[in-house]
């Protein structure tokens, strides 16, 4: 059984026909050719498919693509600016070295953007806490902990953030 | 003047961009017009006889293109899949190395054993068609440890490894070491479990096979360390592909930590498939087959002990270990718990005489093979768990008596009893280093104020010696590798003056993107934007042995600085052309060539365009172009060395345990970039970490299940389990024997850290009698621990 699917993914909509079972992170993967949301586990614990669906986190791999029919999607290719500056975030991440294999990166920088969006100076506890649903295997924390820090106060202070969903 | 960018400059990684941005190029992200997708068939037993395979029903579902099983793979001559390292026991024996085919022929051995591949035209259909192929299993008897696997009457895994024995191993002076003991004034012993784990690099293993009809070339594209090296196994052992007709391309990976070294049967099954179905066939494992058939790693169950003097210096050690090495011998398995094990568990101490016994042996498991660190974990746990308990014994200090037994610097390079000589290394110094970062006076305070909100508090302590980049080869092919142990570089300068290494070592993670372009920026004083690394691809770079072993830098580095010797060399002969002087007149300096006392000079630039428009070139004495290779084959391993301290506090009521704080201090010799390095510093770390406190593979002893085969039951360590840490490094004893004088730094953390964290849990529950306990600490273990202790009143609980 197949089915129609719209939405917005990166300020672009998107249409098309898809089995009804078919995932969201697989919509992107595999049909928009959106690679850059990756698949770390199969059962939503690794976060490595993070994206924004209307602005809020989800794990795409627990999603299907029917659910996110009519909303605003922002993967890790549509964070940077249309100019490709990147987003304070995705900055951030690099200034302080929060990456390493770059397979959980960017689940991990979307995730980031949302919290930082609940929590505009988080600490680093609320910081540790809320990245609790990302696994890392390369970094052990310590330089996304400082990441997340350096790119929340660079988004606070940032003109409006370019990010399509916010 | 010194590069921006160049050694010792913690430069911001090139690499980033493509990942920070989504275009990172990760094997399952290869997309080719009309690609299949497979899908295997795997076992759900540990051990089972194939009676027979019924794929009708799965061959007619919806866009299923072929369904292939051992027997195909028999009928084509595909054989099995070699081993790297040969091992002899004791009597001289050669280990049994039984057949390991990519699809199980009549016997499965283990959970996740595949016996059929599914392919179709999307994955979720190979996935659908897989449910609907029937295999008739006659389930056997399994060994789902290795106690189990040695004890009388268990049923055998092959038939020709009498008692399950893969080789019975040993090294050291045993006579020497029994005579020590019958002198020793003290002796400490100790048993453990270095438990075993699945290595879960966050990008599960993917394989893309193709065949090219018009050129009859295979291409593999795979999540490897080393592409050469799978290329060189499958095509000679397995497929029987020539190696021009075969290319292997590793492209970015997302962490391997050992497990992505190996050859593994699945790269097999679609290179050889593709050119059945005459199509490109894509296979990506999802966690859930990670857990099953990624090669696992440690799995020791150990007695040892330690004789001293009375004064606490260390006389002798002596180590029994049973090593579990699975259903089949993954690629490097042998080697890892002899000649990486065993030959380090001298550590940082001058024990003069050592005897390590290994019996290795086949369960009904998951191959076990190289997990970071990789053999010297499993020795650095073992020796510094050892040393807390011969404090305890000797009741001194914990840092009084390593300090006593320390190798002293002085007495460099060392040959320790168990084969390795160390080139470097001031093990004092660690230690003097990591103290004042942790305030070790002020702790028995800061144990008190614990006590006083009713926690326990503790400090380890966790010294840890490395052998790197395995090497000579010819050393290791008489210690039983099958293969060389160099790597190579080649450096190609092009006519505007840009430059395109090509390294057999391969990143996937590590940022050799940068490093390696940093020290040719240093080397010719060019921007580093003006180099490109090239690596992971075997049509693109010289023969490389890829990267595992904390290699990279000392081994592949070390090609890269031959190769530009070499072109160094070539460009002063060309600069003493054009400017008209003798080559000895000429002097080198950050890319300039200078006629010694004047103010004639060249830049590399300019040489590299004379060298491809050779209009003023010594064409009668010199071939035109600049581009070198180089291979280097080290002289000796390299030795990081380091001191990690761990403070913890635990909540008895709930037998949590929280790090406080975690210092390591390391010797990497020189340093390239130190955001890199404290970086591979950190993520060790939290490996180590997880060991001790979080991460356990579980298998059911007598059926050989998984029992921890996915995130809910295998606990990772995630952000709010970990702190930050404290990392310092000094560069006082570069490498002695080779060009950069570096040691490497990818396994470190991992070696040091679940030591140091153990010992300070053990120190904290010392008030209620404890002196060891068998990682992961959980809080269950920890609460039933102090639940089950009767607390005796100690000198330390008396005094406070």
């Amino acid at each position: 059984m197949s089915c129609t699917v719209s939405m917005t993914v990166n300020g672009k909509t998107v249409s098309r026909e898809v089995e009804e079972r078919t995932l969201l992170v697989a919509f992107l993967r595999e049909h928009l050719g959106l690679t850059g949301t990756h698949v770390g586990c199969d059962t939503s614990q690794c976060g490595a498919c993070v994206v924004l669906v209307d602005g809020r986190s989800v794990k795409s791999c627990t999603a299907l693509a029917v659910q996110a029919n009519g909303t605003e999607v922002t993967t890790i290719e549509g964070l940077a600016a249309a100019d490709g500056t990147l987003h304070p975030m995705q900055a951030a991440f690099r200034e302080h070295h929060g990456l390493q294999c770059g397979f959980c990166t960017p689940g991990m920088v979307m995730s980031a953007v949302d919290l930082v969006r609940d929590n505009p100076n988080p600490t680093e506890a609320e910081i540790r806490e809320g990245l609790e649903g990302n696994i890392c295997r390369c970094t052990g924390y310590h330089n996304i902990v400082k990441a997340v820090k350096a790119g929340a106060e660079a988004m606070a202070g940032a003109q409006p953030a370019p990010v399509a969903a916010e | 003047m010194a590069n921006p960018n160049g050694i010792g400059a913690s430069v911001r990684r090139r690499e980033d961009q493509r990942f920070l941005t989504g275009r990172g190029n990760y094997t399952d992200d290869f997309k080719r017009p009309n690609m299949t997708h497979a899908v295997h068939v795997r076992s759900p037993y540990a051990h089972a006889r194939i009676l027979g395979i019924d794929f009708t029903d799965a061959a007619a579902m919806p866009g299923v293109v072929a369904v292939l099983t051992g027997a195909d793979m028999e009928a084509d001559k595909v054989g099995s899949l070699p081993c790297g390292w040969q091992i002899h026991s004791k009597d001289g024996s050669p280990m049994k190395e039984p057949p390991h085919y990519p699809l199980a022929r009549d016997r499965v051995r283990y959970v996740g054993d595949a016996v059929a591949v599914v392919i179709a035209e999307t994955r979720e259909q190979a996935r659908d068609a897989a449910e609907m192929v029937v295999v008739n299993y006659e389930e056997l008897p399994a060994v789902g440890s290795s106690t189990r696997a040695i004890a009388g009457g268990a049923p055998l895994v092959h038939d020709d490894a009498p008692d399950n024995v893969c080789y019975d191993w040993h090294l050291g002076d045993q006579a020497a070491v029994d005579a020590a003991f019958a002198n020793a004034a003290h002796v400490a012993k100790i048993d453990l479990v270095n438990q075993r784990l699945v290595p879960n690099a966050m990008e599960p293993r993917a394989a893309m096979g193709e065949y090219d009809q018009s050129s009859g070339e295979y291409t593999l594209t795979t999540t490897s360390q080393n592409p050469h090296v799978t290329r060189l196994l499958m095509g000679a052992f397995v497929l029987g592909i020539p190696e021009h007709k075969l290319r292997v391309v590793a492209p970015d990976v997302g962490g391997g930590f050992g497990s992505k070294i190996f050859h593994y049967g699945e790269e097999a099954v679609v290179t050889w498939a593709a050119r059945k179905v005459g199509r490109p066939v894509k296979w990506t494992a999802d966690r859930s087959e990670s857990f099953l058939t990624d090669a696992h790693g440690r799995d020791h169950v150990s007695h040892a002990e330690l004789a001293m003097d009375a004064d606490g210096n260390f006389l002798a050690l002596r180590v029994s270990t049973l090593a579990n090495l699975g259903a089949y011998l993954s690629t490097f398995a042998p080697s890892i718990p002899t000649y990486l094990y065993a030959t380090l568990l001298a550590g940082q101490y001058k024990t003069p005489a050592i005897y390590a016994e290994v019996k290795a042996v086949f369960t009904n498991t998951s191959p076990v093979d190289a997990y970071r660190g990789a053999g010297r974990p499993e020795a650095c746990y073992l020796i510094e768990r050892l040393v807390d308990v011969a404090a305890g014994v000797m009741g001194m200090d914990k840092t009084e008596i390593r300090r006593r037994n320390f190798v002293p610097k002085e007495a460099m390079p060392y040959q320790t009893p168990v084969a390795l000589q160390y080139d470097t290394g001031d093990f004092a110094k660690n230690l003097d280093i990591a103290l004042p970062l942790v305030d070790y006076p002020g702790f028995q305070q800061r144990r008190a104020e614990s006590k006083a909100r009713g926690k326990l508090r503790g400090i380890g302590f966790a010294t840890y010696i490395e052998a790197c980049g395995i090497a000579p080869s010819n050393v290791a092919g008489a210690l039983g590798a099958r293969a060389g142990l160099y790597e190579c570089a080649e450096v190609r300068f092009h006519p505007t003056g840009s430059v395109t290494v090509f390294t057999g070592s391969h990143s996937h993670g590590q940022g050799h993107e940068t490093t390696f372009a940093q020290i040719v920026a240093d080397r010719f004083g060019i921007p580093i934007e003006n180099v490109e690394i090239v690596h992971g691809d075997t049509n693109k770079i010289p023969f490389g042995m890829g990267t595992y072993g904390s290699r990279s830098l000392a081994v592949g580095g070390s090609a890269l600085v031959k190769a530009m010797d070499k072109v160094e060399r070539k460009a002063k002969k060309i600069a003493a052309h054009m400017l008209e002087a003798a080559e000895t007149d000429i002097e080198v300096k950050d890319g300039r060539f200078t006629v010694a006392g004047t103010d004639k000079s060249l830049g590399i630039g300019d040489i590299a365009l004379q060298a491809y428009v050779p209009h003023n070139f010594p064409l009668d004495e010199l071939e035109p172009g600049l581009d070198e290779q180089a291979f280097y084959d080290p002289k000796n391993f390299t030795y990081p060395n380091g001191c990690h301290v761990c403070e913890v506090e635990i909540d008895p009521d709930t037998g949590v345990t929280t790090i406080v704080s975690f210092a390591a201090v390391d010797d990497f010799g020189n340093v390239i970039n130190p955001l890199i390095v404290e970086g591979q510093v950190h993520g060790g770390l939290v490996q180590g970490i997880g060991q001790a406190l979080y991460e356990n593979c579980v298998y059911d002893e007598e059926s050989g299940q998984l029992v921890t085969g996915s995130y809910m039951d295998y606990c990772m360590p995630r952000a709010d389990d970990v702190p930050s840490f404290t990392v310092r490094y000094h560069e006082d004893q570069p490498c002695t024997h080779n060009p950069l004088g570096v040691k490497g730094c990818g396994e470190a953390g991992t070696i040091g850290a679940a030591a140091a964290v153990m010992n300070a849990v053990v120190d904290a529950l010392s008030d209620y009698g404890v002196t060891h306990m068998d990682m992961p600490a959980t809080p269950e273990k920890v609460w039933r621990t102090i639940r089950d202790a009767t607390p005796a009143p100690t000198p330390a609980m008396a005094a406070e």
